[in-house]
């Protein structure tokens, strides 16, 4: 949405980060996402929970990411913070080039709604709300007028393979039909990156197969740039990079050869 | 977003709770309803005293006997029998400013035509009472001075004791009883309607009052009180002056002493009916304005918990792009709406119980547009009022404890 606050507040990309004469959004080469040093501490009052304790990485456009590691060791402290859903305590964020690290509660919630979509491992679907309505209501927070959203929505179910269920609830649906409607709902306001939090942890292994292969599809057909928390092993062998966390330390960073088999 | 598109989605959350919307619409609408009801009855009622005092004719004083004081009692008004027939043919005579005088006595009595039996109000004057009270005889003819000075036995009646008694026959010429006396009823009185106190004044049968004094009172020579016409509306106050210093001599009364009659001119009676019902009204409107005031805090306890049951599904639109404004926008119309539709359905609350009541116990009922205004906008701002804590407390969520809500 050209106009309003999030676009205007966005300051000129530095030129450490970005080409002469190109801006970074549009360069394939430049990261999408890039940590420095990011901390984050839980303050509990008596106690202080070290959730994240110094994480740098980027991840370039375009790129499938698996974030594994143990309970607790910090994997969805880091995918909340890469979705602005959470701020870090210190270090830097620069999304597509920005540094969003130090932006307002309405300054994240632009961000979210027009640069991140995210899948959740309970959907999250707002209940009682039709699919349409559902996929419907990022774009109703960004002004798209009707007939373009019409237009997304129908694109969008088509895309997730659900066309026929624009009009049932969500609890018509089964899990893997939920979890479409989920990307639909991710991919309406063709976000930056997709974020993942176990998006497979309440489907069986079919489905979730089904779902992986989807994600998979999207990543290399349509270019998002894809980050998703898992513990299991099989389905973070469908991305094509691993980072894996321990204790809020990056304990590793590989590469997937074997990735593009799975296909 | 767009105001359609905020209210589309409020309507459907208030949609899916019926009950407890409707539930807690019913403090507003109560509250509303009985504003509305309470002034439209107010100012009907306010009405009714101007057009009665405007039809009685703003030039009537009233004289009663006993002394009667704004404070403190000092014998009742009425209750002193000072006054007698004497002293109102004095007022017609010496009283410059006094057009018109006549004397009344009344008593209730059951009135009896064949097998109709009827209970009602049967006053005495003398022959000017038509132009005193600016009542028309519809049909017959009023009684004249000599029928008030051999106190004949002859009635003219009201509507409703025309129409309790005759059931639509001519009831002129036709001997009624009253108190078992036979009575010639020889007119009937134009339809007058009720009074600003509720009272049906064609409920009435009008005889001589020298009658009522002989055959129903035992023979009294004093009069409790009277009726006198002013020459004119202006020369209302110079009488009541005239009166009083008549009155104050004939009684031989030093300056010491109190006035032992009272004289009222319409307008003071007018001014104290319509303080009486500014203070009711203003009464009645407070206790509404305290019911509107338990309908919001009810408003806000429910958004209360709306918030609270839904902090899930604000966690989700957080996360797809809502701000905190966007939150709070769409709780504060909820609010809103429901204050809104309450205000409505109590209007239609009110004025449907103002003409009922009005149907119901004959009171005057007046609905001004300007009530009907206020109370919409002032329930829209109860909903704003008591909607925004709530709608606040949403806004001000984290995204991540709201989504991680169970
Ligand atoms: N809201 C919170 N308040 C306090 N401590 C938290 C909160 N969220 C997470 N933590 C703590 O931070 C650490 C990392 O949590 P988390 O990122 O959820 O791990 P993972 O997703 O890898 O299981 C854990 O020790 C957890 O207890
Ligand atoms: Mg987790």
């Amino acid at each position: 949405m050209p106009g309003e606050e999030g676009d205007v507040e966005m300051p000129p990309l530095s030129p450490s980060l970005t080409g002469p004469g190109l801006a970074a959004t549009h360069s394939d080469a430049s990261a999408v996402i890039a940590l420095q040093e990011i901390r984050r501490v839980y303050d509990l009052g008596e106690v202080q929970v070290q959730a994240l304790k110094g994480v740098s990485l980027e991840i370039p456009r375009g790129q499938f990411v698996a974030l594994m590691g143990a309970s607790g060791s910090g994997k969805s402290t880091l995918l909340n913070i890469l979705g602005c859903l959470d701020r870090p305590t210190s270090g830097i964020y620069r999304l597509d080039g920005v540094d969003v690290s130090t932006f307002s509660p309405a300054q994240r919630a632009d961000i979210r709604n027009r640069k991140i979509g995210f899948i959740f491992q309970s959907f999250n679907l707002l209940p009682r709300t039709s699919v349409w309505e559902n996929v419907e209501a990022p774009m109703l927070y960004s002004g798209v007028l009707k007939a373009e959203r019409g237009r997304r929505i129908e694109a969008a179910l088509n895309v997730v393979g659900i066309p026929e269920k624009a009009k049932a609830l969500p609890n018509q649906l089964s899990g893997g039909q939920q979890q479409r409607v989920a990307v639909a709902r991710a991919l309406v306001n063709q976000p930056a990156i997709l974020l993942a939090d176990e998006p497979t942890g309440n489907l069986d292994s079919a489905t979730s197969e089904e779902i992986m292969r989807f994600l998979q599809r999207l990543n290399r057909e349509k270019g998002i740039t894809l980050v998703m928390v898992t513990h299991e092993h099989d389905i973070a062998a469908y991305a094509s990079r691993a980072l894996h966390l321990k204790d809020g330390h990056l304990l590793s960073d590989e590469m997937n050869p074997s990735s593009h088999e799975q296909a | 977003m767009s105001i359609w598109v905020i209210l589309k989605i409020a309507l459907k959350a208030l949609n899916r709770n019926k009950i407890r919307s409707i539930l807690t619409m019913l403090g507003i609408i109560i509250g509303v309803g009985a504003v509305i009801a309470m002034v439209s009855l107010g100012a009907g009622a306010q009405r009714q005293v101007q057009e009665e005092i405007a039809a009685m004719g703003t030039n009537t004083l009233q004289v009663w006997s006993g002394s009667m004081r704004s404070f403190g009692t000092r014998g009742g008004s009425g209750t002193m029998n000072t006054l007698t027939a004497e002293d109102f043919e004095a007022m017609l005579t010496e009283c410059p400013a006094v057009k018109a005088v006549s004397p009344s006595a009344s008593t209730m009595s059951q009135v009896v035509f064949g097998n109709q039996n009827w209970s009602s109000r049967v006053e005495g004057y003398n022959e000017q009472l038509p132009d005193l009270r600016n009542w028309k005889v519809i049909k017959g003819s009023f009684f004249d001075a000599s029928h008030v000075k051999t106190a004949a036995r002859v009635a003219v009646l009201g509507q409703t004791v025309m129409n309790e008694l005759f059931s639509g026959s001519d009831p002129i010429g036709q001997t009624i009883r009253i108190k078992n006396l036979p009575f010639q009823v020889i007119g009937v009185l134009d339809k007058k309607g009720y009074n600003a106190w509720g009272r049906d004044q064609d409920d009435v049968i009008v005889t001589p009052y020298t009658t009522v004094q002989k055959k129903f009172q035992s023979g009294v020579l004093y009069v409790q009180s009277g009726i006198v016409g002013a020459a004119s509306a202006r020369a209302t106050y110079a009488a009541q002056e005239q009166i009083t210093e008549l009155l104050r001599q004939r009684h031989k009364l030093t300056p010491v002493q109190d006035n032992d009659f009272t004289v009222r001119n319409l307008s003071e009676i007018a001014e104290a009916a319509d303080a009486t019902n500014r203070i009711m009204t203003g009464l009645l409107a407070s206790i509404a304005a305290v019911s509107l005031l338990v309908g919001g805090i009810g408003i806000m306890n429910i958004m209360l918990v709306a918030v609270s049951e839904r902090t899930r599904e604000i966690g989700i639109r957080m996360a797809i792009g809502a701000r905190p404004g966007h939150v709070r926008i769409q709780f504060l119309s909820e609010s809103i709406v429901l204050c809104t539709m309450g205000g409505i359905l109590g209007l239609a609350l009110g004025v449907g119980s103002a003409i009922g009541i009005s149907q119901l116990m004959g009171w005057p009922t007046l609905v001004s547009p300007n009530s009907i205004l206020i109370s919409l906008v002032f329930s829209a701002a109860i909903g704003i009022f008591f909607g925004y804590y709530p709608a606040h407390k949403a806004a001000a969520m984290d995204p991540i404890d709201a989504l991680r809500y169970e």
